[in-house]
């Protein structure tokens, strides 16, 4: 079983009518993911490739029992198709769209944690995909293969070449998880550890981290206590300057907190194996496998 | 996007909260004019991004505008840690009795905004949070909720300020929560928040961070960016949407994705080298923002040489050396162009390379290869 998405996943896609989440739901389509429904306000009515487009969540779920939304709504107003997502009782929201302001995120994560059972992946991620099964979002295909490995992602190109070192060395994935790279991302490195712990297909664990905030700080905590399973990190940003924005809002140094030092620290003190070079994460997971 | 103390406190202002009136000079002469507009003492503040200004010289308090004058021509052009001053702000003089330290920013671990109120101010936060924390008072907002007024009341007492000036304060903390959120802030700081003589409140500084993602909606930030200084290299990637950022050393670097560029950095660093750049040309890695990326790198003398370190996802690497063969159709390079292609499409790609032949392109198979033959071709310049 993996995570999040598989053959189960009901798909809908916010913003279908879209150029990019147009594309990439046909991706998703030819992946083999089940995409019932677009909406777009509006729009109602239409169809993208004989995928019907509704006007409102609570109208395509109706019609269409859709349990999982992608978000490509432009970031004025991805927040807002966030909550109307949750309202529409969609279980898993992935939210692909990149600049949505930081107090915006915030409102959406305390209440979606306070009154909703919604989980959220994302905004500013490449998505999830579990191979062989459904992909969701915008990560590349070719390189992933069905397998126990979990991947867990701050960075979307990182993801992808440690998704391509683990394939080369025969090790497939059970699911990659972008969870992006914003300030307040719904769902953090503890929430799909916590689910990868409790897959039963899941073995290893790789998780590639980077500057900025205490999300892996916090990982190294709940891997101490809660994870049995090898984990194998990776962090990015030793030599990044304080005080500069490193492309990704979230990956930005102040003071002495969320060093890629303190991280690497933090994870090595709990076991977990770092790779110093990108490269070598699938190498470790390989040996932490006994392979 | 960091503003400067009187950019801030025009803000604080629009949103009343009290600051002291003051008027932006960049001469001596506008400097005393603006002091005999005030009347009475005033403070000529050097307008630089950075902290520790007082001790550096860049902040003096004059009796009148002669002595206003003779200050501001001392502070400008001063340089203060690297920074040049080119601007000064004037106010009028406050009769202090406490200074305090309040702040609010994002928790970004326990996802909620956070108040950080002390009755130590005027002096560096951190060092006060290390040398008596139990001097540092924080607490937790629901971004949901917003700043109650009972968490206003407590941060007053639970901080020790000043019971009497109870009311001022907490009315003043509700009024800068307000701006953190209703100006899209990633932190609002006020060092020295200060009681006065005559029992009220002002901030006497201002340090704001306005979260870049939501300028869309706040066109009266649109002015700002105009008094920051800017290097000219970033200057010349922000005109062409390139997310660059100028770093000190030789090797030029171009990766598609952030994480895959801040690698890169890392990576060059492990080598023995040092970056002259972060550059995440994105997921398409297009011909023409490799050509825009290389022109920029062109204008950096340190430069020695360049590693293109691309991961093949959805973008094709034949794709993306297909672009680079085009770019370099146009450019003349000044500097051995080092390309590392991996993932879809990799052979391919580095086949197109290898036909190319071009003698100061070299095919890498892997990161580190290629950070290695970045930074030996640097260093051998």
């Amino acid at each position: 079983m993996p995570i999040l998405v598989d053959n189960n996943t009901r798909l809908l896609v916010q913003g279908l009518t879209g150029r990019e989440g147009g594309f990439h739901a046909g991706r998703n389509r030819e992946y083999g993911t089940n995409v019932v429904a677009g909406v777009t306000p509006g729009k109602g009515g239409e169809n993208v490739d004989g995928v019907p487009v509704f006007d409102t969540i609570a109208d395509a779920v109706a019609a269409t029992e859709a349990n999982a939304a992608m978000t490509f709504v432009p970031p004025a107003f991805a927040a807002d198709a966030i909550l109307e997502a949750a309202a529409g009782g969609i279980e898993l929201i992935v939210c692909i769209t990149e600049g949505i302001p930081a107090q915006d995120e915030a409102k959406v994560y305390n209440y979606l944690r306070q009154t909703t059972d919604a989980v959220l992946v994302g905004p500013n991620c490449p998505g999830v995909l579990s191979p062989g099964k459904a992909n969701v979002g915008i990560m590349p295909t070719t390189v992933a293969r069905p397998g126990s490995v979990g991947v867990v992602s701050r960075s979307g190109t990182l993801t992808y070449q440690a998704v391509y070192e683990l394939t080369s060395l025969g090790l497939g994935q059970s699911t990659c998880v972008g969870i992006g790279g914003d300030p307040v991302p719904g769902s953090s490195f503890v929430d799909i550890l916590a689910m990868f712990q409790d897959d039963p297909e899941t073995q290893a664990i790789a998780m590639i981290g980077e500057i900025g905030g205490d999300a892996e700080e916090q990982a190294a905590l709940f891997i101490e206590e809660h994870v049995t399973k090898p984990v194998v990190a990776y962090i990015a940003g030793f030599t990044a300057p304080t005080g500069k924005k490193m492309g990704h809002a979230g990956a930005i140094i102040s003071g002495s907190q969320g060093t890629a030092i303190a991280k690497k620290e933090a994870l090595e003190a709990v076991g977990v194996q770092v790779a110093v070079y990108p490269s070598e994460i699938g190498e470790l997971v390989s040996a932490a496998l006994g392979g | 996007m960091d503003l400067h103390e009187f950019q801030g406190k025009a803000l604080f202002a629009s949103l009343a909260v009290p600051v002291p009136e003051g008027h932006l000079a960049t001469t001596p002469e506008e400097a005393a004019t603006a002091a005999e507009q005030l009347g009475g003492k005033v403070v000529v503040k050097a307008q630089v991004q950075v902290g520790g200004r007082g001790k550096a010289g860049g902040i003096k308090i004059a009796d009148d505008h002669h002595q206003a004058r003779q200050m501001a021509s001392e502070i400008l052009g001063m340089d203060i840690k690297g920074h040049t001053v080119h601007r000064l702000w004037v106010e009028r003089a406050t009769d202090i009795a406490a200074e305090y330290y309040a702040s609010f920013t994002l928790d970004r671990g326990a996802k909620k905004h956070l108040a950080i109120v002390s009755a130590k101010g005027g002096m560096d936060i951190e060092a006060v949070a290390a040398d008596s924390p139990e001097d540092v008072v924080r607490l937790h907002i629901d971004p949901m909720m917003g700043l109650t007024d009972w968490q206003a009341r407590r941060l007053v007492y639970d901080a020790k300020l000043d019971t009497a000036a109870a009311r001022p304060l907490a009315a003043t903390l509700q009024k800068l929560y307000r701006a953190f959120v209703d100006l899209d802030c990633d932190l609002v700081e006020v060092n020295p928040l200060v009681v006065t003589a005559e029992g009220g409140v002002i901030a006497l500084d201002s340090k704001v961070t306005i979260d870049s993602n939501a300028l869309y909606r706040h066109p009266e930030f649109a002015g700002f960016s105009e008094a920051f200084v800017v290097d000219p290299i970033e200057a010349m990637a922000k005109e062409r949407h390139l997310n660059f950022i100028k770093l000190d050393g030789t090797v030029g670097v171009m990766a598609n994705g952030a994480g895959l560029a801040m690698a890169t950095l890392d990576v060059v660093d492990l080598v023995g080298g040092a970056a002259a750049n972060f550059l995440d040309v994105g997921g398409g890695a297009k011909a023409e923002t490799i050509t825009d990326a290389m022109e920029v790198l062109m204008q950096d003398p340190a430069v020695g040489a360049v590693l293109i370190n691309i991961f093949g996802g959805i973008v094709r690497c034949d794709l993306v050396a297909e672009g680079i063969v085009t770019a370099l159709s146009s450019l003349e390079l000044p500097w051995p162009l080092v390309v590392r292609l991996d993932g879809t499409n990799a052979a391919e790609g580095r086949k197109v390379l290898a036909d190319f032949d071009h003698e100061l392109v070299i095919s890498v198979d892997t990161m580190r290869q290629g950070a290695e033959k970045a930074v030996e071709l640097a260093g051998a310049r």
